[in-house]
């Protein structure tokens, strides 16, 4: 780690004007403390945000939205009640995430901007191709680019989650789905100086909660990042579905949804083939890069699994395996 | 420029001065206070060797900069026992041989009593093998880590209970 100087404002007023280039902000420093420790990240001045007041309420809306602070941890909103009833398939991907200790440092805003893995050895001139592949995009980026490495923005954007930011500025909303596509010279949206301090889920993602389910493949069954995965809520009148929602995740620069294959589930009656139809449909345009081709067909069958695990119902108890394709067989091995 | 915070750690109040702001709780806590029992294996959150409680709470110390933890309350390993009384998941550790060479076995106990706290796992082995996935074990001692977490919980939630009674 190279020298750094530190900060711990006390007001989000305060952390603001500490802001000069070269910054960064800390959250639960999970993401990024790990990266500074590979030289990947080099901040001049490291800002705390751990002190800031406020930021840490998750409030549940009359309307059935979703208000949650910047700084509250990963770990905090999973296991919130409320939160989990509504949004069950943003719980099922926080805790299908990294590990109980990372989920109890790492903050929702850290989670959101996150880098993506390939920072970690980027800055060192390596080329992407030779290394290990698992985490290039095969949609949606032009050459050898890392997916977005988050679990839980993949359900948040299925639901069309807000993002609420100050800056120099002043403050501004921007969907997720926007703060997160990267352009040819910026990792997100955000400006220089902005910080984020609140995620908001609009209330018509809450009527999705009885079949929503994000499944998540691995190397390993925990703890480890995404080699795919896939958010499925669906809304039913009466047999046929009357809307459904698809996001898949670690296969692009940013969670990747397509309206069309969304669309095309309207009306239907949930059936293999339809399922098959949106993966499809969600997954045309999918290139492979270097040695990625097992990916697309990964892809294409965790879309469908999702959304026959979606189609079935969302369970009263989130499974023992939060997101993992094992958790329906998962027996007891330990012979205990 | 240097930085003073005071922690409790391990129920005793200290005053810390720290000269770079890159210490990590867990070289401030092997290195520079002499407590060595939280180990260092992976340096990057990826072994949970590190395990400690913040708050209360499970994380790891190798993620966390000690400059950030003014006011905080650490336990680590060297805290659990009542002086000669071993903490009951200490006791059902060995009682189960959750151990081989016991590199990871401090961040292992850590982990288990934040994770008995969470209450997310209950005895149910499936949930307490994936609520320590984070406590990588190099000598594959999870049988016996899986049987020490579910004997703890059932003693630690019957203790409970007695006293509630
Ligand atoms: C071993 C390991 C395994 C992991 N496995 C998974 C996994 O399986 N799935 C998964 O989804 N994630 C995984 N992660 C990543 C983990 O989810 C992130 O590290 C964590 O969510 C980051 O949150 P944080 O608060 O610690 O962020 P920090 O490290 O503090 O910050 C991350 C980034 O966000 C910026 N930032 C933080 N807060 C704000 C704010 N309020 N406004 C603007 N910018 C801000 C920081 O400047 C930095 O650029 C893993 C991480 C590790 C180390
Ligand atoms: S040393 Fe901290 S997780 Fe490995
Ligand atoms: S006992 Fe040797 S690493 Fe776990």
């Amino acid at each position: 780690m190279i020298p750094f100087a530190f900060l711990q404002p006390t007001s989000v007023d305060d952390a603001l004007a500490a802001w000069t280039p070269g910054a960064a902000w800390l959250g639960g420093g999970t993401n990024l403390v790990d990266l500074m420790k590979t030289g990947g990240g080099q901040p001049s001045l490291l800002i705390d945000l751990s002190r800031l007041p406020g930021l840490r309420d998750i409030e549940m809306s009359d309307d059935g939205g979703a208000r949650v602070g910047a700084l509250v941890s990963n770990a905090d909103l999973a296991d919130h009640p409320a939160f989990a009833a509504r949004f069950p398939m943003v719980a099922e991907a926080l805790l299908a995430g990294a590990s109980g200790q990372i989920r109890n440092a790492a903050t929702v805003a850290g989670n959101i901007l996150q880098y993506p893995r390939d920072a970690f050895f980027k800055h060192l001139g390596e080329d992407p191709l030779d290394g290990d592949t698992t985490s290039l995009s095969i949609l949606g980026a032009n050459g050898p680019v890392a997916v977005h490495p988050s679990d839980f923005c993949v359900p948040l954007a299925a639901l069309d989650a807000v993002v609420e930011v100050q800056g120099p500025n002043g403050p501004r909303d921007i969907a997720l789905a926007d703060l997160l596509a990267p352009t040819a010279d910026t990792r997100t949206a955000l400006a220089p100086g902005e910080l984020v301090l609140a995620l908001r889920l609009p209330a018509e993602g809450a009527t999705f909660a009885g079949h929503a389910r994000y499944l998540k493949v691995r190397d390993r069954t925990s703890f480890a990042f995404a080699l795919t995965s896939a958010a499925a809520a669906l809304r039913f009148d009466g047999p046929r579905i009357a809307e459904a929602r698809l996001a898949l995740g670690a296969v692009a620069p940013t969670p990747w949804r397509v309206a069309e294959a969304e669309a095309l589930m309207a009306g239907q009656a949930p059936d293999a083939d339809l399922f098959e139809r949106a993966a499809q449909t969600a997954l045309s345009g999918a290139v492979a890069i270097g040695d990625t081709g097992w990916k697309i067909e990964l892809a294409r069958r965790t879309a469908i699994r999702a959304l026959t695990l979606a189609a079935a119902h969302t369970p009263a108890r989130l499974p023992a395996l939060p997101g993992s394709p094992f958790a329906a067989q998962a027996k007891d091995h330990a012979h205990a | 420029m240097s930085f003073s915070l005071t922690l409790t750690l391990n129920g005793a109040q200290r005053d810390i001065v720290l000269d770079d702001p890159r210490v990590t709780l867990l070289d401030l806590l092997r290195d520079r206070i002499g407590l060595p029992g939280t180990k260092k294996g992976c340096d990057r959150g990826q072994c949970g060797a590190c395990t400690v409680l913040l708050n209360g709470k499970r994380v790891n110390a190798c993620l966390a900069l000690a400059v950030t933890l003014d006011g905080a309350e650490i336990t680590t390993i060297e805290g659990l026992a009542d002086g000669d009384t071993l903490h009951p998941v200490q006791d059902a550790f060995i009682e189960a041989d959750g151990f081989q060479c016991g590199y990871c076995t401090p961040g292992q106990i850590m982990s288990a009593v934040g994770l008995i706290a969470e209450g997310r796992a209950g005895d149910d082995p499936e949930r307490i093998r994936e609520g320590m996935s984070g406590n990588i074990c190099r000598c594959a001692a999870y049988h016996g880590i899986t049987k020490a977490v579910q004997e703890a919980t059932r003693r630690m939630d019957a203790a409970t209970k007695g006293d509630a009674a």
